[in-house]
């Protein structure tokens, strides 16, 4: 045996591990990848072009609104969430609490998630029985809970969770020693945050916040389940394009969504690194 | 710290802990009531609950989201623990590329690697013929950044090299070092990357749905259409049971770092 045939042989053990990932993850991408450039089998940028159509463009406006508008939510609640968390005791009761149930509640998606909030605000639920019959309130109204707005709402639940496992890192990273500098050299409670603790912490909140979009945006069984008519977001748009193939007339505009879909969140996630990179640098 | 300020700091804090606290807690409490009231009466009533076992279709959802649980735990750790051990003791140049395709899942969603999945699942089938039990395959994929994190936290805190070769000189071969050396050392991480992916399996609506099989949430889902209340029922006890996992989860990565500061 030769040496570089020795020095090869231990990498042979990662063939079983690679040969899986590359049949049940990477052949995946490929395939959207290459489908997405091709119509009838031939390459063609028909399915491409097809994604600047107002068919097209309407999801995936009403998807980034939604990731958008959510992410803001959950972040600026689940920041003040973990601002309170982290002004308690760090070995108390209250932190071990909310961080196990936010660690619980950030997996809390899908069709249960849809279904708890059917239960409240549905037409027979429970608060909205309670309002009506004690109040005289219709909070359901037109069904608003079964379509965008419903979706903020609903997104909100797992969002703000998110927020706080990402974020409380960070504030836990701003050292008492700091604030006490700056109380010595006189520094009131405002001029500390401004000028001290909201650009140590801008970065990692924006990163949070952009994680939080990425995790909104490919967000599909809540949706699913939830959405009564139409398809208002991408990923439903995605759904519609994979099992109908009469929508457009194209059978592969669904890879090219698809591809649209990764494209959003890779520089989404490239935008989390560069901020996390930048955090990283003063947290310890 | 002033009084004053002190003061206004415990008024935030539970203003927070309150307004949140109701916003997380009211629709867990509505899927409680909602499944045991009675329609048009008073009272409470298990009938939704008993639907759990009564009902055929639930009742065969929740055996096959169940045994997908356990395939997955199964073919995952097959598949990733001693590759994990294995880039540590020989290949470490390889440990970059590893990370970096077990967290790609986070990147790709699962929706798209659905889309892309087709051709993949049409030799599946072809191979293993119509089961929904062939989803495992792609749940190890989905499981696999939860898992990943779980196993290098164990492995980090444990020196595998020296146990590898205190085992190998000793005489056992790699199986031996795998299985009876170092996988006994890593047991709270095997089961916390047991339990989140356990949890994520049977929370699992994307993959099973747009494949056309039947797992627990598609069920449900479908259920929902005509029995809202067993539906309702249906996902609250998922959702507890998850809950239960992800709790056992948290505790259990918990439990070395913590030993390892003391």
């Amino acid at each position: 045996m030769t040496s570089r045939a020795r020095r090869l042989l231990p990498a042979l053990g990662l063939v079983p591990f690679l040969g899986y990932l590359a049949i049940f993850l990477v052949i995946p991408t490929i395939v959207v990848v290459v489908g997405a450039f091709q119509d009838q089998g031939a390459p063609s940028l028909t399915n491409i072009r097809a994604l600047a159509t107002d068919a097209a463009t309407g999801p995936l406006w009403n998807s980034l609104l939604l990731s958008a508008s959510t992410a803001v939510i959950g972040a600026v609640f689940g920041g003040l969430l973990a601002y309170a968390v982290v002004t308690g005791s760090p070995q108390g009761m209250v932190r071990r609490t909310v961080t196990s149930i936010s660690g619980v509640l950030a997996q809390f998606g899908g069709v249960t998630l849809a279904f708890a909030f059917i239960a409240t605000l549905g037409f027979s639920g429970v608060v909205t029985e309670a309002l009506r019959s004690s109040f005289g309130i219709d909070i359901f109204g037109s069904g608003w809970l079964f379509g965008l707005p419903g979706l903020v709402l609903v997104y909100t639940y797992f969002q703000i969770p998110l927020m706080v496992i990402v974020f409380l890192p960070a504030l836990e990273g701003l050292r008492p020693q700091w604030r006490e500098a700056a109380a010595n050299l006189g520094a009131s409670t405002w001029q500390f945050w401004r000028h001290v603790g909201m650009p140590l912490l801008t970065p990692a909140f924006l990163g949070s916040t952009l994680l939080l979009f990425a995790n909104a945006f490919a967000s599909f069984a809540t949706a699913a389940a939830l959405v009564s008519q139409g398809n208002p977001i991408q990923p439903l748009f995605i759904r519609a394009a994979l099992t109908s193939e009469i929508l457009l007339g194209r059978q592969n505009l669904a890879y090219a969504l698809a591809l649209e879909m990764i494209v959003v969140v890779a520089l989404v996630m490239l935008g989390y690194a560069l901020l996390v990179r930048r955090t990283s640098r003063w947290l310890r | 710290m002033s009084v004053q300020r002190r003061g206004r700091l415990q008024a935030f804090r539970i203003t927070v802990f309150v307004a949140l606290g109701l916003f997380f807690v009211v629709p867990l409490l509505s899927m409680l009531d909602f499944s045991t009231r009675v329609i048009g009466g008073d009272g409470r009533t298990w009938v939704n609950w008993q639907a759990l076992w009564t009902d055929e279709n639930l009742r065969g959802a929740i055996i096959t989201s169940l045994l997908l649980a356990l395939f997955t735990v199964v073919l995952m750790l097959v598949l990733l623990l001693p590759t994990m051990i294995w880039v540590r003791l020989r290949v470490p140049q390889a440990s970059r590329l590893v990370e970096f395709l077990c967290l790609l899942p986070l990147t790709v969603p699962a929706l798209v690697i659905v889309v892309g999945i087709a051709p993949v699942y049409a030799w599946v089938t072809y191979f293993l013929g119509d089961s929904a039990l062939t989803l495992t395959f792609a749940y190890v994929v989905l499981v696999l950044p939860y898992a990943y994190r779980a196993l290098d936290a164990g492995l980090s805190a444990i020196d595998v090299q020296t146990l590898a070769e205190a085992a190998r000189s000793l005489g056992s071969g790699w199986g031996t070092v795998v299985t009876r050396i170092i996988a006994p050392n890593l047991t709270s991480a095997i089961l916390s990357a047991a339990f989140i992916s356990v949890a994520l399996v049977l929370g699992e609506y994307t993959f099973a749905s747009l494949l056309n099989f039947e797992n627990l949430q598609v069920v449900i889902a479908l259920l929902g259409k005509s029995d809202a209340g067993a539906a309702v029922a249906a996902s609250l006890a998922s959702l507890v049971f998850a809950s239960l996992l992800l709790i056992a989860f948290s505790f259990l990565g918990r439990g070395p770092r913590r030993s390892k500061e003391g």
